[in-house]
Formats: structure tokens, C-alpha cells, sequence
């Protein structure tokens, strides 16, 4: 049901997003959706790929440092209000968004959005439970 | 085993009256001899025949490395150049060179002080002791050598370099005692794994490491690699060279200095007060033996603090710490003292923080500013900035509470810090005075 995310930390230096991209490419890895957070002195990339361990070991071979989370993909009806009914419904619940961002390719007739939550499970049971699809994580993989 | 059962075994009160007898006799034969200490002590309004006590020593004036330059080269000796029989010099990277000499009575003596400290760590006649300190002007290949010889073990020469040879030595000779520097013992471990020799089969028992701070962590990494029980060896040319202090093997846990020898005191390196023992202070020694080349109330610049407490291993002599820093590495930073030690000790209390660090000097506006890199590790990072935002906030809180000194903590990438092969570079200074 999860979606296996990757984050690797960044300096806030030129030319270093190219470096991890150029990792990426020469291990055969296509991203599949990305966010970067960043503050004055570094930076947070995330990324979903089609090969998460692949992906892991050619960072960590780099020596980058590297984490995993877990996310959800959800799919938003690509009209207006679509995201809001979303927010609102967490809102609602309590459930805090520590950071969501866009997928690239749609599913469907809808919009995909990668979301973190700080209380995954209920996120996802509430989300459900309230006719939105989750995607599963070996799907999004393969979108 | 002790060496010098009688010596390194003397109740306090006996060894208090021999240090005070030796003394004397020392600082008679400076004011005697060498003009720097007589004018040092006439301009401090003391002579030799003023000193009856410990407490009335602590009077006399310290003497430093800037004293020992301004005598290069043989300003300091207290004998005529017809009784030197060895000469030995620091590397001189920070300057001039600290050059030393010894009488055949002083060559005897460091042989001895090297026997014994051979011993504490574990020797006897019958080791095969590899000898991978440099041979040379360094004190540390000639110095562990005599000792060895003097003890009657049996000693290969085979000083520092050509480390794959060494490894052939080491698996064909079956030597038994490992005398270098920690950090080329490290590096005689990977080379033998590369070359496929195991250390495991190899004979040694005991390693005997010193000429460089080297810390607990480093010692399991030793003796897990080497196989071996690995003691720490202090000495500094100034002194006498190697053999200064050893770690007894039996205890593991902190270096007995050879008092009858040498007079230590630990001071403030600000106020060059004299503290207690037990206080963390600077190093200080006095030689009381020494002919060619006696140093009084020498400040070492080594950081350390004395432990009185009785040894299992039978030795009344007093204890010093590892040394945990040097006052050479000591910051002020707007008027507070800070060592990376203590940073570093700041750092390891909280979880998950590598020993990977650099402080950053300078200064804004007349104001000087401290930032200290720190490596983000698998086990601190995380995919939420706020977490690793908040994790800056703690170790930036951690150095106020604990040092009182306001520090911008900056996150870096994995091995964004240079790793050297010896010393790491800890500070870069970029305040312009």
C-alpha cells in the first residue's frame, strides 16, 4: 500500500543535484516523481523511482546519506476543489501534512500526489473510507 | 613485571625526599651552567639555595617552546659540547627546530626509562620486538631501540616506511611486540589484509603506540584489527623522548609517569596556576635527572590531569589521562576558551552524531564567529528539514549550555570533511589579527 520514498541530503552547492541525477542515470533508474525542501545552507531530496534498491546502493556507494520513508500516493480528481476536499478532510481529523508534491504522469483522468503524514495508517484509513483511491506503492513504481 | 621493582615501587614519602634531593642538585647545576635559567630566575628574584620545598618550586618561572627556539641550537645544554654524545631535533614544522642533547649518562638513563616502560607494557628478554618508529632525529626509532636492548629482547630495526616488507618481516620473524605510532599500526593492518597476511596468525601480544594523541575508540579499533593488547607510550624529546610515561598492561588506564625522573604538575594554561590533582589542566615537567639537557617546569602544551589512585599493577607512581588535547589547538573565541576536544565531547553525548566535525574561525564586524560542520550520518538524517533544522538548534544549544560560547551549527555532506592521514584538520582559523 505505501510508497518506499527516497531522500538523500544535499550541501547547497552547485552542481550537486546534477551529481546525484548523473548517479541516477548511469544506474538505469528512472524518477518517477520529485520534490526538493530546502533551507540557506542545505537541501532535502526526495525522490520515487522504479528501483528503489537499486537506487539506494548506487547513492550510498556515492556517499550520499540516504534515508527511506514511507509516503502515499493518492489520486486527486483533476478539477477544481479536487485537492481541497483532500486537505479538509485531514484537516478534519487532525492529521498533519508534513509535505506532499505532484507525480508527473496522471492516472487516468487524475492527478497523482505524493503526501507524508504524520499518522500514516489513519491517514490512509480515512482517506479510503471516504471513497479516494491510494495507490499502491508497486504500481506508482511502474506509472 | 616491573623493571625497576625498587624505583617504580617507592612508598611516596620516599620518593618526595629523592625528587627533592634531585632537585636541588638539577637546579643548582642549570643556574650554574646555562645563562637562560640564571637570568630567568635572577629576574624572578630567586636562586637555587631559596627552594626547600615543592611549594617554594612552584615559584620558579616556566619555561616554553618559544624559550627553546630562542636558544637554537645548543643554547640550553648544560654541559660542554665535548660531553654530548647524541643530538636529536623536533621536526621544526611550526618553526625552528627544538634541538636536544644527551651525555652517555643521559643515554643510559632513557635506555632504562625505556626498559621499564617496555615492560609495563608487557615485554620481557624473550620478545622479538618490531620497531616502526622512525629512526633518526625523532626520538622515538633510537629511543624504544636502546630500550629494547637494554631490557635484552630481541629488536628489528625496521623503523617507519616500506610497509610491505614490513609485513614480510612481521609473518616470517614472528615478532612478538609491536612498537609504532597508532596510526601506521592501523595502516600495517590494511596493508597486511590486502597482501592477505592475517594478523590473526601473526605472534604479537602486545603493542606499545605513542608520538601521537590517539583516543579509547582507536584503541578497540587496534586491538580488534591487531589481535594484540595495545598500551599508550608518552614522551616528547624536550624531556627526555619516549618513555616519559607508560600505560601499565595490566590496568589499561592511564600512563605512570616515571617520577623519580621527572616532576609533573598540571597548571591553567591561562593563569599558570598549579591545580589539584584530578583537575584538567596543561602538562608541566621538570627534569631531575638530566645532564645535557635539563628543562625546568617545561610546559608541554599537552592536555591532561593526574591520578593519584593506587595501580593494580603494584606501581606507586602517580597516573596522567590520555592526553585529550593540546593548548596549541585552544580557541578563544570572544574571550572564552574552547578546545575541539571539548566540541568534540559536546558532540559525541548526542545520539547519533559521527566524530566527523571542523570548527570554523572568523570574524563579522570585529566579532568573532564560531561554525562548527557536522556530518550528516545514516543514523541523524531525515526526510524532513524541520528534523534536521531542529537537529543544528540542539547541538548549537548543547555548545552554549556546556562551553558558553555561541556557535552556528552547519550540516555537511558524508566525508565533506577531509579525512587526513594522520591528524585531522580540526580548525580553520580566518580571522586576521
Amino acid at each position: 500500500m505505501h510508497v518506499k520514498q527516497i531522500s538523500v541530503f544535499l550541501e547547497n552547492k552547485a552542481g550537486r543535484l546534477s551529481e546525484v541525477t548523473a548517479i541516477l542515470s548511469e544506474a538505469k533508474i528512472n524518477i518517477r516523481a520529485l520534490s526538493v525542501a530546502d533551507t540557506s545552507d542545505f537541501g532535502v531530496l526526495r525522490l520515487i523511482v522504479n528501483d528503489n534498491q537499486k537506487a539506494l546502493e548506487a547513492l550510498k556507494n556515492n556517499g550520499f546519506s540516504v534515508g527511506v520513508t514511507d509516503v502515499v500516493a493518492i489520486e486527486v480528481a483533476d478539477r477544481p476543489g479536487g485537492l481541497h476536499q483532500i486537505l479538509d478532510l485531514l484537516h478534519n481529523a487532525q492529521i498533519n501534512v508534513e509535505y506532499m508534491y505532484a507525480f508527473v504522469q496522471q492516472n487516468g483522468n487524475h492527478a497523482v500526489m505524493i503526501f507524508r503524514f504524520d499518522h500514516i495508517d489513519e491517514a490512509v484509513k480515512l482517506l479510503e473510507q471516504n471513497g479516494l483511491t491510494v495507490i499502491d506503492g508497486a504500481k506508482v513504481y511502474t506509472m | 613485571m616491573i623493571y625497576d621493582i625498587e624505583f617504580e615501587t617507592l612508598p611516596r614519602e620516599a620518593l618526595a625526599a629523592i625528587q627533592l634531593r634531585r632537585l636541588k642538585a638539577t637546579l643548582e647545576r642549570v643556574y650554574a651552567t646555562v645563562p637562560f635559567y640564571r637570568n630567568r630566575f635572577e629576574a624572578a628574584g630567586i636562586t637555587p639555595n631559596d627552594i626547600h620545598s615543592f611549594e617554594d618550586f612552584q615559584n620558579l618561572p616556566f619555561t616554553t617552546k618559544q624559550d627553546l627556539r630562542d636558544n637554537y641550537p645548543f643554547g640550553m645544554f648544560a654541559v660542554p659540547m665535548d660531553n654530548v654524545v647524541r643530538i636529536h631535533a623536533s621536526s621544526g614544522t611550526t618553526g625552528k627546530p627544538t634541538v636536544v642533547g644527551y651525555t652517555a649518562r643521559d643515554i643510559d638513563t632513557w635506555a632504562k626509562l625505556m626498559a621499564r616502560a617496555l615492560t609495563a607494557g608487557g615485554a620481557t628478554s624473550r620478545d622479538i620486538i618490531h620497531n616502526a618508529y622512525g629512526y633518526g632525529l625523532f626520538t622515538g626509532g633510537l629511543g624504544a631501540h636502546y630500550g629494547a636492548e637494554k631490557l635484552g629482547a630481541s629488536v628489528i630495526p625496521v623503523s617507519g616506511g616500506n610497509t610491505k616488507r614490513q609485513v614480510v618481516i612481521m609473518r616470517d620473524f614472528g615478532p612478538t611486540i609491536l612498537t609504532s605510532t597508532p596510526s601506521y599500526a592501523l595502516h600495517l593492518a590494511e596493508v597486511a589484509e590486502e597482501m592477505g597476511v592475517s594478523f590473526e596468525k601473526l605472534k604479537f601480544r602486545y603493542g606499545i603506540f605513542g608520538a601521537e594523541p590517539w583516543s579509547e575508540q582507536m584503541r578497540q579499533e587496534i586491538e580488534r584489527k591487531l589481535h594484540l593488547t595495545a598500551v599508550d607510550i608518552y614522551g616528547l624529546s624536550e624531556v627526555i623522548g619516549p618513555g616519559v610515561a607508560i600505560e601499565c598492561h595490566e590496568a589499561q588506564n592511564g600512563l605512570h609517569i616515571f617520577e623519580d625522573h621527572f616532576i609533573p604538575e598540571i597548571i591553567d594554561p591561562v593563569t599558570g596556576k598549579v591545580l589539584p590533582y584530578g583537575e584538567t589542566g596543561e602538562l608541566v615537567f621538570t627534569s631531575i635527572t638530566k645532564e645535557a639537557f635539563p628543562v625546568i617546569r617545561y610546559r608541554t602544551r599537552d592536555i591532561t590531569s593526574l591520578n593519584p589512585e593506587p595501580c593494580i599493577c603494584g606501581r606507586t607512581l602517580l597516573r596522567m589521562n590520555k592526553i585529550s588535547g593540546r593548548t596549541d589547538d585552544m580557541l578563544i573565541i570572544r574571550g572564552v576558551n574552547v578546545f575541539p576536544s571539548q566540541i568534540e565531547s559536546v558532540l559525541m553525548e548526542i545520539e547519533g552524531i559521527e566524530p566527523h566535525y571542523q570548527l570554523i574561525v572568523d570574524r563579522a564586524d570585529n566579532l568573532d564567529t564560531l561554525t562548527v560542520h557536522v556530518e550528516v550520518s545514516e543514523r541523524n538524517f531525515s526526510d524532513e528539514v524541520k528534523v534536521l533544522q531542529q537537529l543544528e538548534k540542539k547541538i548549537s544549544y548543547s555548545i552554549k549550555e556546556y562551553l558558553g560560547v555561541s556557535a552556528k551549527v552547519k550540516l555537511v555532506e558524508p566525508k565533506a570533511i577531509a579525512r587526513s592521514e594522520g591528524k585531522a584538520v580540526r580548525v580553520i582559523d580566518k580571522r586576521k589579527i
